[in-house]
């Protein structure tokens, strides 16, 4: 029985008693699916956030958890298995999308899965993330992996598009059979406070969104102030984001582990008020497999394992694969691997 | 378990340091180490050894010198052959040797780091991040002092040969932190490490001979507290700096009462945590973490008293239980372990038994369900809460990952719980507020306050206590003076013991017609045909003169026998009541730096307008010559303090973090001055100006030989609006006031000029509060010699430095 599934079981089970579906646990608190509360300014204008705080936290934390051995590389395949592969460029084809999802589908060699033992695993990427152009090709490609097709959308990067047309770009993504929509916010209604603003615009994006999953990327390096994160956290979350994720991947800071401390802290205290889980997804600058340890660890110490599976936490990435791989490879032969000997997306 | 497997499971896995290299230094010492005296390894006089044990699992790791009388003798006599040389170094010279020391520390990092945590428990993320990075820092910042000392301490001198003794809690920080500003200021140094950790030190010792260090300018003696003892009790040891218990500190106060050692102590701490309900409330459970259960909780300044506003008190007790669920307790060789091994059975004992206590006071304790190590001496994070102040671990420091938890309502309130404590070593706030911050910060009886964070260290600050937590800083510009001592203080002559009477301080011809007739040839004196009005002195007491509780006076008579006047006979309840009015006079403590100054100057006003009339009686006593000089001068030096009451600056030091760091001259409190014999007028104004200045107030004994200057000095001061109770006089015999005034626990400090027994016995009854003491040590001061007897060097020992830590950024 493959592994993934074992632990669907052991996570059902222990929430056999709650009514609904739980899909995470908190500190041994069943968590259903977020279907959004009302905005609540109070929440919104009490958050606190002490910039020096959060990022002596974040440094120490990369300081005081670490995993060796085979432990590592049980943590680098699960890295894997959260990973939305992505690619989100002007040059993109058809045939370098159909490329990807084929790197999606088999991310690391056979011989090097049977070398680690793995092979039951069936280690595969969890989505491949494109522009909307290529959602078809995408699914296409993907037919029975299991891999999910994720298209951004909204105007992405800059989401500055009229309201109508990102809502209804929303709906051909999701007709044309993408499975999660990545969204991105209008950065302005954070600087302006317009909170009714911003969880309005969201609100209409999760209705458009239908039984597609929403990640709602908050632009965190446009935001700049962790306190302006929070709050973009808070009410993303009340309208109803299945994911939160930090930024788009064109900013100039994008994923840093002070932000997603700040959004897995808010992710923690929606859960705890609510009983819903959110996601999250750090993207944009994770390029190693150490960076991928650290995020791990935190959602670990932060949110608890529920949020080391794909369902509620993913990586935004188009380059940590190969060096995820080349670390499997020293793992599996003792020698430090070069890029080249791995096959490209 | 396969990789797949440890793939469902996601857990850690064992991430141990290897301790190889570590071994193989124990081994290569055939894991028998001796003393270090003179630059050379020297058996133990007594050949006598004790263990060394790893506390995380109870196995030896070698046999340690046990030092005896005649090994501390022997580093002694070695520091002391050492020191002329190494005091005339030029201070490049003595920069480079620090200099490499911080190298050298660098260079042999991890084996220090790896040695520090098999002998201590602590974590090795803790030993490797912040111990030993820490410990180079130390020697760099010193390093830089050495280079700077003769331009930024002109006038200053080394103590000579310094004992240092060190707690185990942060062994090599401790060693750094004692001997990185002894060396930089040109002292030698005899340091005993603590019996359970002693092994960091001894590698140093072998850094010290790499960096080609003189012979006997660094000596190493180990041992228990027998050979503390004798370092303490070595007649030939200038200053003591200790670190660790308040009871042994006091035992080192005590014992050290008849020298002229200084002494520098930095004690136990039973610090707040104030949590007001606008904090991040997430990142002030870090903030404990960093706090109560960081070396297990064996910090002197951990944040053991958890204080919460009560509308988050709820909140944040939750989140605290969540985050203590995940901190990780074992192998302290393992990187990702947050809570390692106590030091020794003998503390875990204690912490077991104090958090009993505790529960049987009322306390609910809750500990997460983590499963200890089997072998070795750990003991699980804990959580007290319903704690109230009455309760024993509100009191008393556990030193364990014990946390105590209470709420406030107020502000105020919770200042006034943060200071229900005898000790003041640090105290932490947290709220996003900065009025409210740092208008806490400013209230709290503490040496160190840190605002949105806990447990920074750095070498440019200052780190010591108020109150029973100690005396002296450590780190920064403030912590170099305890090694450093006025050249002219320590080349001073010793004071010839006077018996009675005065002898005039300033040369005078004996016509000036004050021997043999009694002063009447003044325009000032009464009519010839009538007798002159009886002039009553009296005591000063809380702004109001006031007769003395024994209804006695005392006769005060001339150095050849006449009867100058009678001066009321204050006992111990006169200092009683004297301690009570300047306790309650707040409002001098209060008063901003200007007012102050701004009454200093009234006082030499009026003091010049009624400067004849107090000289002309002045010079009954002291011969006509001195008594005006004595006037003009006492004129001279209160506008002097007049002018430094809002000038004496703190600073704001640079540590390596994003955040200002203030260190500001706080007033110590309440001050007992016992005045000088010698310039009855001066020497008192000497002492007690500076003390005014700073914001103290003061209970000041006057000269024994000339207390009629009462009279004359109260007029003075309730013309000149200083508020009632900011200073009050009581005079009296020094051997009968001594003892009320030393021994009482709400006086902040001590200084005795009057002599030598009376400066021994301040020292010796100043342990039950342990209020600093501050005596002439036995030498001569030249109370007439502005550059000695006035200026900076009394400023400093009338404030003690805060240090207010404030990170910044958005």
């Amino acid at each position: 029985m493959p592994a993934e599934h074992n632990e669907f079981g052991s996570v059902a089970n222990s929430v056999a008693n709650h009514a609904g579906t739980a899909i995470a646990i908190l500190n041994g608190q069943p968590l259903l699916p977020n279907k959004g509360i009302p905005l609540n300014l109070d929440w919104v204008r009490d958050v606190r956030v002490n910039t020096s705080a959060v990022e002596r936290r974040a440094q120490s934390q990369v300081a005081r958890r670490t995993v060796k051995k085979e432990w590592q590389a049980a943590w680098l395949l699960r890295a894997i298995s959260c990973m939305d592969l992505t690619t989100l460029s002007g040059d993109d084809t058809d045939e370098r999308v159909r490329r990807l999802c084929a790197k999606g589908r088999h991310p690391i060699e056979p011989e090097l899965e049977r070398k680690l033992g793995i092979e039951e695993l069936q280690i595969k990427v969890a989505a491949i993330c494109i522009y909307h152009t290529f959602v078809e090709t995408a699914v296409h490609a993907l037919e029975g992996s299991g891999i999910r097709v994720a298209a951004v959308s909204t105007g992405f990067p800059a989401g500055l598009s009229p309201l109508a047309e990102r809502v209804a770009e929303i709906r051909r993504s999701v007709e044309a059979g993408a499975h999660d929509i990545d969204v991105v916010i209008t950065r302005a209604h954070v600087f302006g406070g317009r909170w009714q603003a911003l969880y309005d615009e969201i609100a209409a994006f999760k209705q458009a969104c239908g039984p597609a999953h929403m990640k709602v990327i908050l632009g965190s390096g446009d935001l700049m102030t962790l306190r302006n994160v929070a709050r973009a956290s808070v009410v993303a979350m009340m309208a109803g984001a299945d994911f939160i994720k930090t930024s788009t991947g064109k900013e100039t800071t994008n994923a840093t582990l002070p932000v997603g401390l700040v959004m897995t802290r808010a992710i923690r205290e929606y859960a705890q008020q609510t009983g819903m889980a959110v996601g999250f997804k750090p993207a944009g600058g994770i390029r190693t497999a150490k960076q991928s340890l650290d995020w791990l660890a935190m959602m670990k110490e932060e949110l608890g394992d529920s949020w080391l599976r794909a369902e509620m936490f993913r990586f935004g990435a188009s380059s940590l694969l190969g060096d995820i791989e080349r670390q499997l490879e020293h793992q599996a032969t003792g020698r430090y691997s070069a890029e080249y000997r791995h096959p490209i997306a | 378990m396969s990789i797949a497997e440890k793939f469902v499971t996601m857990e850690y896995g064992p991430a141990p340091e290897d301790p190889k290299e570590a071994m193989a230094w124990l081994d290569r010492h055939e894991r028998r180490f001796q003393h270090f005296i003179g630059g050379k390894w020297q058996a133990p006089a007594a050949g006598q050894y004790f263990d060394t044990v790893d506390p995380s699992n109870g196995e030896k790791l070698a046999s340690i010198a046990q030092g005896s009388a005649a090994d501390v003798d022997a580093a002694v006599k070695a520091a002391r052959a050492a020191s002329s040389a190494w005091r005339s170094l030029t201070p490049h010279a003595r920069a480079r040797y620090l200099y490499a020391l911080a190298r050298l520390v660098q260079k042999h990092s991890r084996l220090l780091a790896v040695l520090e945590t098999m002998d201590n428990g602590k974590p090795i993320r803790e030993s490797r991040d912040i111990d030993i990075p820490l410990v180079a820092r130390h020697f760099y910042y010193h390093a830089g002092w050495a280079q700077l000392l003769e331009q930024e301490f002109p006038e200053y001198v080394p103590c000579g040969v310094v004992g240092q003794i060190i707690p185990w809690n942060f062994p090599l920080l401790m060693l750094a932190w004692k001997i990185a500003p002894a060396l930089a200021t040109g002292n030698t140094v005899v340091l005993k490490p603590a019996e359970f950790t002693p092994l960091t030190a001894l590698a140093f010792a072998e850094l010290c001979q790499e960096a080609g260090l003189p012979a006997g300018v660094v000596n190493i003696v180990t041992g228990d507290g027998s050979t503390g003892e004798a370092l303490v009790k070595h007649p030939d040891v200038d200053k003591i700096a200790f670190t660790g218990s308040t009871e042994v500190g006091r035992a080192i106060r005590a014992a050290t009462a008849t020298s002229h050692k200084r002494l520098s102590l930095e004690l136990g701490g039973k610090s707040p945590f104030i949590v007001f309900e606008d904090a991040d409330l997430d990142s002030t459970v870090e903030g404990l973490v960093d706090g109560i259960w960081f070396n297990q909780g064996q910090v002197c300044c951990a944040g053991s008293r958890l204080l919460m506003q009560e509308s988050i008190a709820e909140a944040l007790i939750s989140k605290v239980q969540d985050r203590m669920s995940t901190l990780r307790i074992g192998a302290p060789l393992d990187k990702a372990i947050d809570i390692g091994a106590i030091v020794a059975r003998v503390q875990l004992d204690r912490i077991r038994k104090l958090v009993d206590q505790g529960v049987a006071d009322g306390a609910t304790c809750w500990q997460p369900q983590v499963a200890l190590p089997a072998r070795g001496f750990y003991y699980p994070p804990t959580l007290l809460s319903n704690v109230h102040p009455t309760s024993i671990v509100a009191q008393q420091e556990i030193f364990g990952p014990v946390l105590a938890a209470m709420t406030f309502r107020t502000p105020a309130e919770a200042v006034g719980l943060a200071n229900n404590t005898l000790y003041g070593l640090a105290a932490c706030v947290w709220s996003e507020s900065i009025n409210v911050a740092l208008h806490v910060a400013a209230q709290l009886k503490a040496g160190v306050v840190w605002v949105n964070c806990t447990n920074l260290f750095d070498a440019s600050c200052g780190f010591g206590g108020y109150r029973e937590s100690g005396y002296g800083r450590e780190g920064g510009r403030e912590g170099l003076l305890e090694y450093l001592e006025p050249a002219w203080f320590k080349n001073a002559r010793m004071r010839e013991e006077q018996v009675s009477g005065l002898r005039s301080q300033v040369s005078e011809k004996p016509e000036s017609g004050n021997t043999d007739e009694s002063g009447d040839s003044s325009d000032l004196s009464p009519a010839s045909d009538s007798p002159a009005i009886d002039r009553t002195v009296k005591l000063y007491i809380g702004g109001k003169q006031a007769r003395p509780d024994s209804g006695y006076s005392m006769e005060v008579r001339a150095s050849d026998g006449r009867l100058l006047g009678e001066a009321p006979l204050g006992n111990r309840k006169d200092i009683r009541n004297a301690v009570e009015a300047a306790r309650k006079a707040t409002a001098w403590a209060k008063a901003t730096a200007h007012n102050r100054a701004q009454v200093l100057y009234y006082c030499a006003e009026n003091l010049s307008q009624r400067r004849d009339e107090i000289a002309h009686r002045l010079a009954d006593a002291v011969g006509e010559k001195q008594a005006s000089t004595e006037v003009n001068l006492s004129i001279e030096r209160i506008f002097s303090y007049a002018a430094w009451a809002d000038k004496f600056d703190g600073a704001v030091h640079n540590p390596p973090f994003r955040n200002i760091a203030i260190a500001m001259n706080e007033a110590i409190g309440t001050v007992g001055i016992i005045c000088p014999r010698e310039a009855p007028l001066l020497g008192f104004l000497s002492l007690v100006m500076p003390t005014l200045a700073m914001g103290n107030t003061v209970i000041a004994v006057p000269s024994e030989a000339y207390p009629l200057i009462t009279g004359d000095l109260y007029q003075l001061f309730d013309t000149s609006d200083l508020p009632g109770g900011a200073l009050n006089i009581v005079t009296g015999y020094t051997s009968q006031l001594l003892k009320p005034l030393a021994e009482h626990d709400d006086v902040d400090a001590i200084w005795c000029f009057a002599n030598e027994a009376s400066a021994a016995a301040a020292k010796a009854m100043s342990v039950g509060n342990l209020k600093q003491v501050w005596t002439n040590e036995g030498r001569a001061i030249d109370w007439f010699n502005s550059k000695t007897a006035e200026g900076k060097w009394l400023l400093e020992h009338a404030t003690q430095v805060k240090n207010i830590w404030v990170p910044y950024g958005e």
